[in-house]
């Protein structure tokens, strides 16, 4: 919500009570950096039970500009220690990846590649408009529907859904909902729900484009198994074919060599991506050195459910940690590493050996 | 007014594309905001920069209500009310009885113009309460406030609460400080307010910073009650088991005139006008922002054919006695005024008092297996 008001209480006055608070925004918001800062979402949402929350958005792409007293000091505790000074850079070419084709099916059950894309010239979803976000599904769906080949797909507005459509989506996993999470909710992206919300895919079900959802764009790629290749093949492809489109427009995407992909949540900037795995590690999971080797792999682990959810019967979710400060490749390429290593030890230990020889020193 | 940049970044956009898509949507908002009133005053901001889409906000998010006809829009001061009339207005009338432009609000809070109401049958009322809403002058609502001015709200409302002595003497809990002990007894008192999470009221902005600045006063015999800084930045609440509205009243009006005067004292007297009466968050409080009613058990009345058009007669409207989101258990409802605006508070209590010892008495005959005809009352 806008406030110009001329306020005559001083900045103690309006300064947030963090005590209870433990996300990246109240450790690094102090009194004197105070100012009028876009921080609802952290104020509103002093934690979360399995993840450190960033508990700030962006509203635009200058808000990393103007607000960067508070931002980099969260993008640096959120990003391993990344410096205003650092660059970042850019690789979406698949070739570049080595291996990756193989991993094993009876314990990946299936892989993916997800990023998040924002439109320069429009505000983000904390702040834009009704007008704003129709612009953007407008020129999204011009731009999907140009797409050929095995990429060639169909628009489903939210609104318009049909229930046969929606029954469809939904056994697809591929619906999202109007957001009920309250770290959404605080910064206002779900106004206006679901107006200008949607949903591309593509007839084999491979690639798919949320419209309007947390970012402009998210453009995810996936399939079932473990050919984490092809997943990134396709997803760079058509990636780079949508920003084509995009720019024949007169559009391109929020990029800049410091901060990568300008993204609504600081913690995905860069990249954007998270590129991961389901695969079944009953007996690693229980391991005492799991956690120690997910983070020295620069892993993560998520239950099936997504970010809010806990892993059922031995499934996890492992995707890459970073998305700052490695390009796209060497993200996937740690995903696809790291997961080939820890299938190897899952074998080991149904057969009870040891994996002390396996652990792996920190990437 | 003050410039507001983002408001004049969204005028770059045009009318149609900019207005809300309120096809699927049934509330006063949705009614009443054509695209002619809405292209008029999109360009508009009150003084402290609320603007007509911070309005319609709540309305846009929350098509309807399974139970009630919901207002869709709220106020973020005093001034929207006067700034964005053009839809306030009509909607106002529509929920408010056809309440014009013109009319005038009468405000009575003298207790002794009541007539009867200390003897409505226990065996059948369970408890009486009175509550209203208070917004102090100066400072903007809860959908817009900043945590300073929420802050100072708290902060001269606990002077206020403190200056009270004897039955209104008691203590002010704020939420962020409750041990744990406190806050199961303010539970079992049914005190207690927890942060909303009714959307209706999130996506107004009210739940901002929780739960900074919001607490619960209560006297030490638990029959008044003060709410500061949840959906306005006071509920006034008077209550107790039994059937003697007219005490529960009387308390209410006392304390309310008690509390006043401090903050008049402070140039932060209640937001009044001769034409809206107390100025609150949502339209539908608008007047003397009073809901009184009862606990009632109506178990054989509820099921009569001719119940909703009784209570439509009588000018009083029926809920679950968990509140305006609930449905009633066991035969026994909340019944309260339906209406705020264009009747005094007087004039307001005297209908559930005289509605309610009506009904009584055709549930008394219902139990006797006779009829009602006859005592079925004319359109109040």
């Amino acid at each position: 919500m806008t406030t110009l008001t001329i306020k005559l209480l001083p900045a103690e006055n309006e300064y947030p009570d963090l005590s209870q608070h433990h996300n990246h925004m109240s450790k690094v918001l102090t009194l004197k950096m105070y100012k009028k800062l876009f921080i609802r979402s952290g104020i509103d949402n002093p934690g979360h039970p399995f993840i450190m929350t960033v508990g700030c958005v962006a509203g635009d792409e200058e808000t990393y500009e103007v607000f960067k007293e508070l931002l980099d000091p969260v993008i640096e505790d959120r990003h391993g220690g990344y410096k205003p000074t650092d660059k970042h850079k850019t690789d979406l070419n698949p070739a570049n990846l080595k291996g990756g084709d193989d991993l094993d099916p009876k314990y990946v059950l299936s892989s993916r590649v997800r990023t998040g894309r924002s439109i320069r010239g429009f505000c983000l979803p904390p702040h834009c408009s009704r007008g704003e976000r129709r612009a953007i599904e407008k020129l999204s769906v011009e731009a999907l529907s140009a797409l050929t080949g095995d990429l060639k797909g169909k628009y489903y507005a939210l609104k318009n859904m049909t229930e046969a459509e929606q029954q469809q989506l939904i056994d697809d996993h591929f619906l999202f909902d109007k957001p009920v999470s309250p770290l959404l909710l605080a910064s206002g992206m779900a106004r206006d729900w679901p107006d200008a919300r949607g949903i591309w895919h593509n007839d084999n079900k491979t690639f798919l484009v949320w419209v309007n959802e947390e970012d402009h764009l998210r453009v995810i790629s996936m399939q079932k198994g473990g050919n984490m290749k092809e997943v990134f093949t396709r997803f760079c492809t058509g990636l780079t074919k949508i920003e084509e489109l995009f720019k024949t427009k007169g559009h391109e995407f929020m990029w800049n060599e410091h901060l990568g992909y300008i993204l609504t949540c600081p913690s995905n900037l860069g990249t954007g991506l998270r590129g991961g795995v389901h695969v079944k590690l009953p007996n690693l999971s229980k391991h005492s050195k799991f956690e120690e080797v997910l983070k020295r792999l620069r892993l993560q682990k998520r239950g099936t459910g997504g970010v809010d959810t806990a892993a059922v019967g031995g499934v996890f979710d492992i995707s890459n940690a970073d998305r700052l400060g490695f390009s796209e490749v060497e993200l996937v390429q740690v995903v696809v590493d790291g997961v080939r290593l820890l299938v190897e030890m899952e074998k080991r230990l149904e057969k009870k050996q040891s994996i002390d020889d396996l652990i792996p020193a920190q990437k | 007014m003050t410039k507001n940049c983002h408001n004049d970044y969204k005028m770059k956009f045009s009318l149609e594309e900019e207005y809300p898509d309120l096809s699927q949507h049934n509330n006063h908002m949705a009614k009443a905001l054509t695209k002619e009133i809405y292209e008029k005053l999109r360009s508009k901001s009150t003084p402290s920069g609320f603007t007509l889409d911070d309005i319609i906000q709540t309305g846009v998010d929350n098509p309807g209500h399974p139970f009630i006809m919901t207002v869709g829009c709220v106020a973020g001061d005093e001034e929207s009310y006067e700034v964005f009339k053009d839809l306030l207005d009509p909607v106002i009338s529509d929920r408010h009885g056809g309440y014009k432009p013109t009319d005038k609000h009468n405000t009575d809070l003298n207790w002794e113009n009541l007539k009867g109401g200390d003897d409505l049958d226990p065996n059948y009322v369970q408890s009486s309460r009175v509550r209203t809403g208070r917004s102090l002058k100066g400072y903007t609502l809860p959908p817009h406030n900043s945590r300073g001015e929420r802050r100072a709200v708290e902060k001269l409302s606990i002077e206020a609460m403190t200056s009270l002595d004897g039955e209104f003497k008691g203590k002010y809990y704020p939420l962020k400080d409750m041990t744990e002990k406190e806050q199961d007894q303010l539970i079992a008192d049914h005190f207690l307010f927890d942060k909303p999470v009714s959307p209706l009221l999130l996506a107004s902005g009210m739940a901002r910073d929780w739960p900074d600045a919001r607490g619960i006063y209560h006297n030490d015999n638990k029959t008044f009650l003060v709410w500061v800084n949840e959906e306005d930045h006071l509920r006034v609440i008077s209550m107790q088991k039994g059937g003697n509205m007219k005490e529960v009243f009387k308390r209410f009006c006392v304390g309310l005139q008690k509390i006043e005067d401090v903050f008049k004292k402070h140039n932060h007297g209640f937001m009044w006008n001769e034409h809206l009466g107390f100025i609150l968050t949502c339209p539908s409080n608008l007047g003397t922002g009073l809901r009184g009613g009862v606990h009632v058990k109506l178990p054989k009345l509820s099921t009569h054919p001719k119940f909703e058009e009784i209570l439509t007669r009588l000018r009083l409207q029926k809920r679950g006695t968990g509140g305006v989101d609930t449905a009633s258990v066991g035969g026994v409802f909340d019944i309260s005024n339906a209406d705020r605006l264009g009747s005094s508070e007087v004039q307001q209590v005297q209908l559930v008092v005289d509605g309610v010892k009506l009904m009584i008495e055709m549930e008394k005959k219902l139990e006797k297996g006779e009829s009602i005809d006859d005592m079925i009352p004319a359109q109040k």
